[in-house]
C-alpha cells in the first residue's frame, strides 16, 4: 500500500555550513545503493529525504536504505491530500494493514507543521483516533482500543505545506555519516570475519577505502582469493566501488622461513603486510589504514605485538573492532550480511608457515634481529609490483 | 597452456559423441516420453536404446535398468529401498567404513531409523577379511553393501566370490554393489556374482553429469524415494532426463568389454604402473597407498610432510588437475574419512594426493607430471 519512504538523518544535518556537503553525498549514495530496484522520484524537504516509488517492491528499497551509513530512520509512509476526510480514508487503509493480532492497543501522534491545516495536532490526534475505534469496533467487541502510554501501534500522522503523511513503523538505520564525507582509507581485508566489519564500521564515519588482500597462491587458493572478492562485492553495496588490490604475498612467505626465526614468522609476516599497505595507500592517497584487530584474540593481537607491528609504518591505523569482543564482531557480520561468506571453509595453506610456538609477546629488538636477513626493501618493491588490481562494484 | 586432467575418478571429459547426442535431444528430439504423440515416441525410442546399450555392457536384461538423477541417487535408492521394503525380515544391514558418503550416509540415516548397521574394518589397502563379513552375516541380515572400486585409493573387492560368500550364508540377503568407480573400468558381471542391485554413473565414463542408473535384479522389489507420475515402472517418478539419457549412450558404447583373461583397462593400468614407477624414481619418499593389485585408474599417493591443498593449487597453475585427500585447514575428524579409516598418519593424508587416469590420457602427460610436481615441489616446500 505504501508507495513512499521517509528517510531521516540526524547527524549531518547539524553540520553548520557543511550541511549540504554532506546531504548531497547521502543522496549521491541512495541513488547508487537502489539505483538498479525500479524507478522513483527523490524528492528532499526540511532535512528529510522521501522516495517515492514508482514500481517495484518497497521491502527491497527498504532493506537497502536500512543499511546506508548517514540514515538514521526509515518509515513506508501513506501520503494523502491536505483534507481531512482524506486523512480518515488513509488512517483507516494503513492501520488495517498494520495490525497483525487484534485485540490491539493503538495511539495516534500527529504533527502539524503546515499551519493553515484547520485542525491543530490534538485535534488531529483525537478525531482520527475516535474515528478508527468506531470503523474498527462493533459496540459487542472491541478489537481496538486506545492506550496512549504503552500502545502496540502508534499512527504517525505529519501535516506538511503540500501533503499529510501517515505511518506506524519506524526502522533505525545505521546513524553515522554518508561514504564519501570523511577521506580515504585502505583495508586490509581477509577472508575472516573481522575485517569486513572493520570496514563497515569504517564507512560508518563516512570514509570511503579500497581494500588489500594478501594471496599466497599456491598456498591460498583461488577460491579463498574469490571469498575475499566477494566480500568486497558485499561491502561496496553500501560505499559504491571498491578497489581491491591483490597482493603477490607468496615469495614474501618463502622469504621469512628462510631467514628467519620460527617464533617469528607471524610477527614479521604482518611488518611486511603493513609496509605493502603503507607504500599502496601513499600511492593511492590513502590517509589511513583499516584493520580488523581486536586486542588478545590470537597471538598478532597482542599488545606487545601490535606495537612491535605497528613500528613500520607511520600511517594512522584505526582498528574500529579493537575493544570488540568476537560475539558482538560476529552479530554485526551478520547484520551487514558478509558472515555467510566469511565462514566459507576456503582456509588458505599459510599453516606450514605457521610456527608451533610463536612469540606471543615480542619486544621491537628482538624481532629486528629476527628480520635482520630478510630483504625488506627488495621484497615488499617486488610484491608491489606484482599486485593485481580489481575494481569491484555490485552489479 | 597445456592441460593435463588427472582427475578422472572426480569426473570425466565427456566425450564429443555424447554433447551430439544430447544436443539433439536438446534441438529436436525434445519430445517427452510420456506424450502419446510422435515427438513422445521418438523420446521413449533413445530411452529405449540407452537401456538395451548399458543391459548389454552389464550382461543383464534391459528390464532390470533404472535411470537415477547418478551415483548419490543409485546409492540411496537401493539401500533405503531395500531397508524400508524387507524390514520386516530384518532390522540388520552390513557396509564397510571405507565406502563413499553416499553410501555412509544412507547408512548413518537409516541407523536414526533403528536399523542394526555393521561397518566392516578394512586393511591398510582398503581390503575386507572375507571371514569377518562372513562372521558378520546373521539370519536377520537383509543387505550387504560393498563398493566395487573405492573412490580413494582403487582397492578392487572380489565380489564374485564375496557375492557367493554372501548367499551361500544367507539366501535372503540382498547384495548391492557401489560401481560407480569400477563400470567400464574393469570386467563386471553382476548376473554371474549374485548380485541384487548395482549403482552407476554416466559422467565417471566420459558421459554427462546428472544422469546414472540403477541395476535391480528381476523380481525384487523395493521402495522408491520419489512418488510421482510412475516413471521409470514407478521406481523413479519424474520426467526422463532426456539429454542424460541420449548422453549416456555413446558413453557406454565406448566401453570397452572385459573378458576373465582380459579384465582391465589395459591402457590407464599401464599408464598408472609408469607413473607409479617413475614417481618412486625420482621423488623415493612418496608412499603409494593404493594396492598394486587395484584399480587401473586411481592412485593414492602420500607425500609426508608436505600439503596435498597446496600441491593441488601449484599442480593447477600449470595446467595439471588432481586431486588431494584432504583440505589444510582440516581438524583430525573432518580430514578423509577413507584415509583415516585405514589408518594413514594425519601427516600422511595431509599430504596425499590422488591420480585418476583415464584412457585419454597418455605416457607423454605422464612424464610432463612427474617433471612439474618435482619442480614445485622443489619451490613450495
Amino acid at each position: 500500500m505504501e508507495k513512499t519512504i521517509l528517510v531521516r538523518y540526524g547527524e549531518i544535518s547539524l553540520k553548520g555550513k557543511n550541511r549540504s556537503f554532506f546531504e548531497q553525498q547521502l543522496i549521491k549514495n541512495i541513488k547508487s545503493a537502489i539505483r538498479e530496484l525500479g524507478p522513483y522520484q527523490l524528492e528532499q524537504t526540511y532535512g528529510r529525504i522521501f522516495i517515492h516509488i514508482e514500481s517495484g517492491n518497497i521491502n527491497a528499497f527498504l532493506s537497502r536504505l536500512k543499511l546506508i551509513p548517514g540514515i538514521v530512520s526509515i518509515s513506508p509512509v501513506v501520503v494523502a491530500p491536505l483534507d481531512y476526510s482524506e486523512l480518515e480514508k488513509a488512517a483507516l487503509k494503513i492501520m488495517e494493514q498494520a495490525v497483525v493480532k487484534y485485540p490491539a492497543s493503538f495511539k495516534v501522534e500527529s504533527k502539524r507543521a503546515n499551519k493553515k491545516f484547520p485542525l491543530k495536532s490534538p485535534e488531529i490526534s483525537r478525531e482520527i483516533g475516535g474515528y478508527l475505534l468506531n470503523n474498527f469496533n462493533n459496540g459487542e467487541q472491541n478489537r481496538l482500543t486506545v492506550d496512549l502510554h504503552r500502545p502496540d501501534y502508534t499512527l504517525y500522522i505529519e501535516i506538511r505545506a503540500k501533503q499529510s503523511y501517515l505511518y506506524t513503523k519506524i526502522t533505525a538505520g545505521p546513524g553515522g555519516l554518508p561514504v564519501g564525507s570523511s577521506g580515504r582509507g585502505l583495508l586490509l581485508l581477509s577472508g575472516g570475519i573481522d575485517s569486513p566489519v572493520a570496514g563497515w564500521l569504517g564507512m560508518k564515519r563516512g570514509m570511503q577505502f579500497d581494500a588489500i588482500y594478501f594471496h599466497s597462491p599456491p598456498y591460498t587458493s583461488d577460491r579463498a582469493k574469490e571469498k575475499v572478492t566477494e566480500l568486497a562485492r558485499i561491502l561496496s553495496r553500501y560505499s559504491g566501488k571498491i578497489n581491491l588490490f591483490v597482493n603477490y604475498f607468496t615469495e614474501i612467505q618463502q622469504a621469512i622461513r628462510k631467514n628467519c626465526p620460527p617464533p617469528y614468522y607471524i610477527t614479521i609476516m604482518r611488518r611486511m603486510m603493513l609496509r605493502i599497505a603503507t607504500t599502496i595507500a601513499r600511492n593511492n592517497q590513502h590517509l589511513v589504514l583499516l584493520t580488523g584487530e581486536s586486542i588478545g584474540q590470537v597471538a598478532s593481537q597482542t599488545l606487545e605485538s601490535i606495537n612491535v607491528i605497528n613500528q613500520v609504518t607511520n600511517l594512522a591505523i584505526l582498528r574500529p573492532l579493537i575493544t570488540m569482543d568476537k560475539t558482538e564482531i560476529v552479530s554485526l557480520a551478520r547484520e551487514i550480511g558478509t558472515y555467510d561468506t566469511s565462514i566459507l571453509p576456503y582456509a588458505d595453506c599459510c599453516t606450514i608457515f605457521v610456527p608451533e610456538n610463536p612469540v606471543i609477546r615480542p619486544g621491537l629488538a628482538q624481532t629486528l634481529q629476527a628480520e635482520k636477513d630478510l630483504p625488506v626493501e627488495e621484497l615488499s618493491t617486488k610484491s608491489i609490483e606484482k599486485t593485481e588490481l580489481l575494481s569491484i562494484v555490485e552489479n | 597452456m597445456k592441460e593435463v586432467y588427472l582427475d578422472n575418478s572426480a569426473t570425466t571429459k565427456p566425450l564429443p559423441q555424447v554433447i551430439d547426442y544430447m544436443t539433439e535431444a536438446l534441438t529436436t528430439n525434445y519430445g517427452n516420453p510420456s506424450s502419446l504423440h510422435n515427438k513422445g515416441l521418438a523420446a521413449e525410442k533413445t530411452i529405449k536404446k540407452a537401456r538395451e546399450s548399458i543391459a548389454r555392457k552389464l550382461g543383464v536384461s534391459s528390464a532390470e535398468i533404472y535411470f537415477t538423477s547418478g551415483g548419490t541417487e543409485s546409492n540411496n535408492l537401493a539401500i533405503k529401498g531395500v531397508a524400508s521394503h524387507y524390514q520386516h525380515r530384518g532390522r540388520h544391514l552390513i557396509t564397510t567404513g571405507i565406502e563413499h558418503s553416499a553410501v555412509l550416509e544412507s547408512f548413518l540415516a537409516l541407523e536414526e531409523e533403528d536399523f542394526e548397521v555393521t561397518y566392516l574394518p578394512t586393511d591398510r589397502y582398503g581390503q575386507l577379511d572375507l571371514a569377518t563379513l562372513e562372521k558378520a552375516i546373521r539370519p536377520d541380515t537383509i543387505l550387504v553393501s560393498l563398493f566395487h572400486v573405492n573412490n580413494e585409493l582403487g582397492t578392487i573387492l572380489p565380489i564374485a566370490e564375496i557375492g557367493r560368500l554372501i548367499k551361500g550364508k544367507n539366501k535372503n540377503t540382498f547384495f548391492h554393489i557401489d560401481a560407480i568407480q569400477s563400470f567400464g573400468k574393469i570386467l563386471l558381471t553382476p548376473a554371474e556374482w549374485a548380485v541384487d542391485l548395482l549403482s552407476i554413473s554416466a559422467h565417471k565414463i566420459h558421459g554427462p553429469k546428472g544422469i546414472g542408473a540403477l541395476f535391480l535384479r528381476k523380481g525384487l522389489e523395493i521402495k522408491p524415494l520419489l512418488l510421482g507420475g510412475g516413471q521409470e515402472s514407478g521406481l523413479r517418478s519424474g520426467t526422463e532426463n532426456m539429454p542424460g539419457i541420449a548422453g549416456f549412450i555413446p558413453a557406454v558404447e565406448h566401453l570397452p568389454d572385459f573378458t576373465e583373461e582380459q579384465n582391465r583397462e589395459a591402457k590407464t593400468d599401464q599408464l598408472k604402473k609408469y607413473f607409479m614407477t617413475e614417481l618412486k624414481k625420482y621423488y623415493p619418499g612418496a608412499v603409494v597407498n593404493s594396492p598394486t593389485s587395484g584399480a587401473p585408474h586411481i592412485l593414492s599417493v602420500s607425500f609426508p610432510g608436505l600439503k596435498g591443498e597446496v600441491l593441488v593449487h601449484s599442480l593447477a597453475s600449470k595446467g595439471i588437475y588432481v586431486s588431494t585427500g584432504s583440505a589444510c585447514y582440516s581438524k583430525s575428524n573432518e580430514k578423509n574419512h577413507v584415509l583415516r579409516e585405514i589408518k594413514l598418519p594425519p601427516s600422511h593424508i595431509d599430504g596425499t594426493l590422488r591420480f585418476s587416469f583415464s584412457s585419454f590420457n597418455n605416457q607423454e602427460e605422464i612424464d610432463y607430471t612427474i617433471s612439474v610436481l618435482l619442480q614445485q615441489i622443489e619451490l613450495f616446500f
